[in-house]
């Protein structure tokens, strides 16, 4: 079931060849559900992966020191519509790969490519969406005004910006709150915001980074069963980083578990659960036992005897 | 999905009088205080017979006698000091947003601003009278915008500068311009700033405005008249400048509040009250 990391290529996606393809062959449910991803997805659709690393190394100089190296030849293939979730120890690099996929850090060597094109050009072209552990909505601005603001920087219409606005709060159940301001709501309500406004211009890939981190547990919760919600209705690929394991197998498709210093794949679960999840899979047998799962690999990242990543392993959620 | 238990209020587009309203209530227990201290001033002041600082009947007399006067004077005084107010405000938004968008244009500026600031006003005083014009009221707009200066650029760059690195990496992620960050997040982020600054300058303008007049000026000016008033012994009169003088201060404080309160109504409900 589990593969062991594979640098380079596509042999780093799981060895058997069944569950690379399109998501929908290990997710028999979601297949009829999951509508082709709208918007800037190219016309090659399913061949092309969503996301792909090779051989990515990321260090960062430090004063008077060796360079600290964040990510070490990392390689990994997102195939569309997937649910992927990075998950590991402090450190590890997970939100530095996130932010590689993104273009927002740029690594020091390797390919990163976003649909079939170079990650700064999915940047300037917009491709993708992303939702940081803080909602960063700008507190001048209305919901409305909030989730409106991608759509003024790529200049769509006012009629369209409108119409797109209110689909993406009634998405994500707030149309009633537009005119208030985000000092108004809640965390779980302004992070709801953030997922809107990263949604508004209807990328096919969404990059999502401890989104919840900061949520209590049943707020969070709930929230996973919207982002799944909105997951099959819009087939948006996601790349999800998290601390926390129920969460990740709740989620995903597949879980990529990291291990630092330095930064790297160091194991990758592929989640059978059907779809639709919801309540009931969280107490499920196979729930609990893919969560072992994903356990034991982040424990085993530091061989027997060593303290650290498992009592940090345990301390995450779980 | 239900409504989520979270904290929210309804919308907070209350009306300013609204909040002042309020602010009075909340405020009663100072106000009583200042009417009996002004009850005590006039038995204290009345019954010792002293003169320099004559009861608030004796006061509220003179601005009676002298109403004329005291607003030809007001009038001259109050223009003199938004003007300044205006002239200081624009010239420190344009060396805000220069600092804050070049760092040679602040390595050049922001020391000449700093040192700007130290140099006493009085000594400048006669100096700006001598330039402008000691009648003219411009001279005394300019020791005003002088004080202004300052405290406008210092909060304008800040909050040009300042923004959240959250934002900023939220802005790069849709490959904004430069101009577009300025734009959508910088100068609304600066706004906040630049009326804390525009608080503290107005009563700065006042200040500049009567202290550039008592280094010279036409005869009907709060600064003049209060000096006159003072030299001649007519104490009542000279109060009742001061006053007046104080009064335009506070009043040009309020309205800054409430332009806050309408153009940033976000910022004023954010702050758990208080100006």
């Amino acid at each position: 079931m589990t593969s062991p990391s594979l640098p380079g290529g596509a042999a780093a996606t799981p060895a058997t060849g069944a569950s690379v393809p399109a998501a929908g062959a290990s997710v028999p449910a979601a297949a009829g559900s999951v509508p082709a991803a709208a918007g800037s997805v190219p016309a090659a659709g399913a061949s092309v992966p969503a996301v792909r690393l090779a051989g990515i190394h990321k260090a960062f100089p430090v004063h008077g020191g060796d360079p600290t190296v964040a990510l070490q030849d990392i390689s990994l293939d997102v195939a569309q519509t997937e649910f992927v979730s990075l998950i590991g120890p402090s450190g590890c690099g997970k939100s530095t790969l996130l932010r590689v996929v993104g273009d927002l850090i740029t690594p020091s060597a390797g390919i990163v490519e976003v649909n079939g094109k170079p990650a700064s050009q999915a940047r300037l072209d917009r491709d993708y969406g992303m939702v940081f552990q803080a909602p960063v909505l700008f507190d001048w601005r209305t919901v409305e005004a909030n989730v409106r603001l991608p759509l003024e920087i790529i200049k769509t219409s006012g009629t369209e910006q409108r119409k797109r606005v209110q689909e993406k709060l009634d998405l994500v159940g707030l149309s009633d709150f537009m005119r208030h301001y985000p000092h108004q709501l809640s965390g779980g309500m302004q992070q709801r915001v953030a997922i809107a406004r990263a949604l508004v211009f209807e990328p096919a890939l969404l990059l999502m980074d401890e989104p919840f981190g900061a949520l209590d547990e049943m707020t969070r919760e709930r929230l996973n069963g919207e982002v799944l919600k909105i997951w099959a209705r819009t087939g948006t690929t996601v790349l999800f980083v998290t601390h926390s394991i129920p969460e990740a197998v709740f989620l995903s498709t597949r879980v990529v578990v990291m291990s630092p210093r330095p930064g790297r794949i160091s194991d990758i679960v592929d989640i059978d659960l059907p779809q639709p999840r919801n309540e009931e899979t969280r107490e499920s047998d196979r729930y609990f036992e893919l969560v072992t799962q994903v356990r034991e690999a982040l424990r085993a990242q530091h061989g027997g005897g060593a303290s650290a990543a498992r009592t940090r392993a345990e301390g995450a959620i779980g | 999905m239900t409504g989520a238990a979270g904290s929210y209020q309804t919308p907070a587009r209350r009306r300013p009088f609204a909040g002042l309203v309020d602010g009075l209530r909340h405020h009663l227990p100072a106000i009583i205080v200042f009417l009996v201290v002004i009850a005590a001033w006039e038995l204290i002041a009345g019954s010792s017979g002293r003169r320099i600082i004559p009861p608030p009947s004796s006061i509220a007399g003179a601005i009676v006698r002298e109403s004329d006067l005291l607003w030809k004077s007001a009038m001259a005084t109050f223009t003199e000091a938004i003007g300044g107010l205006i002239i200081g405000t624009l010239v420190g938004l344009a060396v805000g947003f220069a600092t804050a968008r070049w760092a040679v244009a602040r390595d050049i500026l922001l020391p000449v601003a700093i040192g700007a600031s130290t140099i006493p006003l009085i000594a400048v005083a006669p100096i700006v009278n001598n330039w402008f014009g000691v009648l003219n009221p411009l001279s005394k707009m300019m020791m005003a915008a002088l004080l202004v200066f300052f405290p406008i650029v210092i909060n304008v760059t800040r909050g040009l500068v300042e923004v959240q690195p959250a934002q900023l990496e939220l802005m790069r992620s849709y490959a904004s311009t430069p101009t577009e960050v300025l734009r959508k997040v910088r100068v609304p982020n600066m706004l906040p700033f630049l009326f804390t600054a525009l608080k503290v300058a107005t009563t700065l303008a006042f200040i500049g405005a009567i202290v550039g007049e008592y280094f010279g000026g036409s005869s009907t000016v709060i600064g003049r008249i209060v000096l006159t008033s003072m030299s001649s012994g007519s104490f009542d009169l000279a109060w009742a400048g001061i006053i007046i003088g104080a009064m335009g201060a506070i009043a040009s404080y309020v309205v800054v509040v409430i332009a806050e309160r309408i153009l940033i109504p976000w910022n004023t409900a954010v702050r758990a009250g208080g100006p």
